[in-house]
């Protein structure tokens, strides 16, 4: 995959459309994980819009998000930051022995949170 | 016997939170000449109101004064009440304790005791008011309409669909204004002419209505229901009863490397031309700076040509007289002048254009025919940034303090149609805020960046240069926190708009107020926003302030409106508050004549009996009470003290003098 | 005759302000409705036009006890009366020179210009005028006797 079909990978896995971000910062207003995020939910989105794919697998935040989803709900304009954030952290995971990622390839950082964050990410989206 | 009644308002809180208004109304109890004293919280509420009929019926009260909010608010109002009583109106005086006192002092005790002199004051006067009537004057059932663009057109259509007579005064060639310049107008994003044309061609066509283009306002005489105005008919040297808009001539016309205004400059057109295929009416004008027959003598092609012998080199400016009864005012605005913007770059580069130039070049009837060229080189351009607030929310003295309100919107409009037309091109646009507010217009912003992926950049230009022949635009993006180059083909300011400059002079001769950026005050910003402080004048469009094409037109119907409702009166009442002679101590020197603006004083030969059976025929003043304002220039001058005016006499004048000194 | 001996309390003058009806009595309006303060011993009397204002009130007002008089108008070429204001200019210009002559300090009198958009501009002249006044402490020339002392 080159870095625009990726970029548009992305967008599609997040099914949101970052065009529609008024860069309002209510996401980022209400998100409680804010201060362990190096880039914040509204950057997400800009960066997303602007290609900026090297930064965003690079990040850690995709590991802090706590997928509690207060941002899509806050969203005046109907745009989901923690979709793309799951959409990155889908690709991350999947770059990474293309389909999946091994235990011992997480970062131990967030080695404790990964089980229960996957769990509840999954049970919120599977479950609307 | 005076017999004078006080009444203090507490506005509410407004003033009773300042002042100790129960306090205040008992000291007046023992005013000398006060009978009767009350306070209330809403003076001029029905309840309110009430209070001072009665009052005025109860205690048989000669004269009132109401302790309340600016007489500029309320005093008609309590004159009303006053006259529903039985008593004259203009025995009621107002003594301002709101705007000029509890709202500007945070002190009690203080405000309190400044109150209680105000009152006083209004006591003093009121005792030496004397009561008047107003007279009548006619009413000239026409009006006159100054600018012809579409606040104009329409002010004049709705006009004449009530039946009344309009003369539209336009300076340029056409009428049409500058929405005839634009391509598509948001946010339905119709072409212009369309909707424009027809309103034009209603205007010519309608047997009411009388079109005088190329034409100025000269001179203004008189006062509401009947302004008598000098127009000036400049020499357009085209016969405009022959011409028939062949067009014969400018295909003729050696001299063609005029700059084509109507096309803000962007190419030529001949020194005999007719501004657009559009043009109302369809008649050509001569530019004398440009003409060859003109200029030297010799020439006299478009003379030949014409076969209807319409050119005629001798014309001179004719002047005509005509008597109107209301004005309405809508000279519009153009763009600033960028020569304070250095930073844009706009006098060095061809590429870096205003949005009204832009306008020209989208439109089909412009100099490219519709096609985006680059004024430069005359390629198609691939990256194009638009700056938005060039020159507007300027404080600095570069540009104008206010928002110009337009440019939000025909910048998203801009973006919007360029990206339909020209998918591959990038569109950048750099904003500080971005204010849409209006029907459909939020949405409409969206869309340019929703639906066209016009690239919104929160932050502002600071500079554009030219690298090896690419626009260079550096600015700061703030939402990353950075500072990025844009290397672009084509850069567009979003110019502010000011008031067309020849507002100022209409003003000075409408004496109409005028505020620090040109823009023509109305008379109360919200109740009366499209009146003119002086009588008989309205303001329609952007001469009043910054608004587009459907504010515009609301405001000139709005217009149409008081202008009808003032002309379907047959009398107007007069302002009895005029200047008076007192004959006997005239001596008939022309002092007060001489001061006159309005030519208010004439002097009559009367005969004055001297005892004894003698008489003597001496020259004395007479104000004609339907011409004279009232402005009191005259009781000055007079050498012998013979001149007063009436409501503000010099006795009432002096006694609130003694009354404020008092200790 | 007897002189008078004031108090040394804090002085507050007394200041008689002439506005015309159409620009600085409505500039006046609009500094009370944008709450911007200047000081209660100021004390206006409305006019038609600054025109209407004959030397005489000024005399009156300081003969009264007045410590200052400021006259208020249209700026120049804004007149509602076309010319009023020019006429204005000229009178005090002359009455000013006489009031010195009379050995009244020329900062006692003043005349503004304030459009009716001016409220802020009315409340600074305001405030600086009665600042000047305040400095020049009691006007004592011209003054009734009478009415100074209360009589």
């Amino acid at each position: 995959m080159t870095k625009e079909e990726r970029i548009e990978n992305i967008k599609k896995l997040s099914g949101t459309d970052v065009r529609k971000c008024m860069k309002c910062g209510k996401c980022s207003g209400r998100c409680p994980a804010f201060k362990d995020m190096d880039i914040k939910p509204h950057q997400f989105v800009t960066m997303l819009g602007k290609g900026k794919l090297d930064e965003l697998l690079a990040c850690k935040a995709i590991w802090n998000c706590l997928s509690c989803m207060a941002c899509v709900e806050r969203c005046p304009r109907g745009v989901a930051p923690a979709a793309v954030v799951e959409a990155v952290r889908d690709t991350v995971v999947r770059m990474q022995g293309n389909n999946g990622i091994k235990a011992e390839e997480i970062p131990p950082i967030v080695d404790e949170l990964i089980p229960q964050q996957l769990l509840v990410s999954a049970y919120r989206k599977y479950n609307k | 016997m005076q017999r004078i009644g006080v009444f203090i308002c507490w506005c509410g809180s407004n003033i009773a939170a300042t002042v100790d208004v129960v306090k205040v109304a008992e000291v007046m109890k023992n005013e000398p000449g006060v009978v009767f004293s009350a306070n209330y919280q809403y003076m001029c509420s029905e309840n309110g109101q009430q209070l001072i009929k009665q009052a005025i019926k109860e205690h048989n009260l000669t004269g009132i004064v109401v302790g309340s909010c600016s007489p500029r608010m309320h005093e008609a109002t309590f004159r009303k009440t006053a006259e529903a009583a039985g008593l004259n109106p203009y025995m009621v005086e107002i003594a301002n304790i709101r705007e000029h006192c509890s709202w500007i002092h945070k002190d009690m005790d203080e405000a309190t005791e400044k109150a209680i002199i105000l009152v006083r004051t209004a006591i003093a006067k009121v005792k030496l008011n004397a009561p008047l009537t107003a007279g009548e004057s006619p009413v000239v059932k026409r009006a006159l309409v100054i600018g012809g663009g579409i606040a104009g057109i329409q002010a004049a259509l709705d006009i004449a669909d009530a039946g009344f007579e309009v003369d539209i005064v336009e300076k340029n060639a056409t009428i049409g204004g500058r929405m005839a310049q634009l391509d598509k107008t948001f946010p339905t994003l119709d072409c212009s002419a369309c909707i424009l044309t027809p309103k034009m061609v209603d205007c010519a066509q309608h047997e009411k209505i009388d079109i005088l283009s190329y034409s100025e306002v000269e001179d203004v005489k008189g006062f509401v229901g009947n302004f008598n105005v000098k127009i000036r008919r400049k020499a357009r040297y085209v016969d405009e009863t022959k011409c028939t808009g062949c067009k014969v001539c400018m295909d003729k016309c050696p001299s063609k490397k005029g700059l084509n205004a109507f096309n803000m400059n962007l190419n030529t057109r001949p020194a005999i031309h007719i501004p657009f295929a559009q043009a109302i009416p369809n008649v050509a004008v001569i530019d004398p700076e440009q003409c060859i027959k003109l200029k030297t003598g010799k020439c006299g092609i478009c003379q030949k040509f014409c076969g209807v012998g319409a050119i005629d080199y001798e014309q001179k400016d004719t002047f005509i007289e005509r008597q109107y009864g209301a004005i309405v005012v809508a000279t519009g605005f153009k763009p600033i002048a960028l020569d304070a913007f250095n930073e844009y770059g706009y006098a060095d580069n061809k590429d870096v254009i205003t949005s009204l130039e832009l306008e020209r070049l989208m439109n089909a009837a412009g100099p490219t025919n519709g096609v985006l060229l680059r004024p430069s080189d005359g390629t198609h351009p691939k990256v194009i940034t638009f700056i938005q607030c060039v020159g507007s929310r300027d404080s600095s003295g570069c540009g104008k303090p206010y928002c110009s309100k337009i440019c939000c919107m025909y910048t998203a409009k801009h973006a919007m149609l360029l990206r339909e037309k020209y998918p591959d091109t990038e569109v950048h646009v750099f904003y500080i805020d971005v204010r849409t507010p209006g029907k459909n217009y939020d949405e409409f912003y969206r869309r340019a960046v929703e639906q066209y992926g016009v690239d919104y950049i929160k932050g502002m230009v600071g500079k554009v240069y030219n690298e090896n022949g690419k626009l260079m635009v550096q600015g700061s993006n703030l939402i990353d926190n950075e500072q990025i180059t844009i290397e672009s083909d084509l850069v567009v300011l979003a110019t502010a708009i000011e008031p067309e400059p020849s507002v100022r002079k209409v003003a000075t001769l409408l004496t109409a107020s005028i505020d620090t950026n040109n823009f023509l005050t109305e008379s109360h910003a919200k109740l009366r926003p499209v009146e003119s402080p002086t009588a008989g004048v309205y303001l329609a469009g952007v001469c009043q302030g910054p608004k587009d094409i459907p504010e515009t037109v609301s405001q000139a119907s709005a217009c149409a409106a008081k202008v009808i409702g003032l002309l379907v009166k047959d009398k107007l009442k007069t302002n009895p508050c005029v200047a008076i002679p007192d004959e006997m101590m005239c001596n008939g020197c022309s002092q007060c004549a001489n001061v006159c603006a309005y030519g208010a004083i004439t002097y009559v030969d009367k005969e004055f009996r001297l005892g004894g059976g003698k008489t003597e025929v001496r020259r004395v003043a007479s104000v004609n009470p339907a011409v004279c304002q009232g402005c009191g220039a005259c009781t000055v001058t007079c050498p012998s003290g013979a001149m007063d005016l009436k409501g503000f006499s010099s006795k009432q004048i002096m006694s609130e003098v003694e009354a404020i000194c008092k200790k | 005759m007897q002189e008078v001996t004031t108090e040394k309390k804090e002085f507050t003058p007394n200041i008689v302000a002439f506005c015309c009806n159409w620009c600085s009595y409505a500039g006046a309006d609009l500094a009370g409705s944008s709450r911007l303060t200047y000081p209660a011993n100021v004390k206006i009397i409305r006019v038609p036009c600054s025109c209407r204002v004959n030397p005489m009130f000024i005399l009156k007002a300081f003969q009264q006890g007045a410590d200052g008089v400021i006259l208020c108008g249209c700026h120049p070429g804004d007149c509602h009366y076309v010319t009023g204001n020019y006429y204005t200019r000229r009178r005090m210009s002359l009455l000013f020179s006489f009031l010195s002559y009379m050995g009244i300090e020329k900062e006692r009198t003043r005349v503004e210009w304030v459009s009716a958009a001016e409220g802020a501009r009315f409340s600074a002249v305001m405030n600086d005028f009665v600042k000047t006044v305040t400095e020049l402490g009691e006007n004592k020339r011209l003054t009734d006797l009478r009415i100074k002392e209360g009589k």
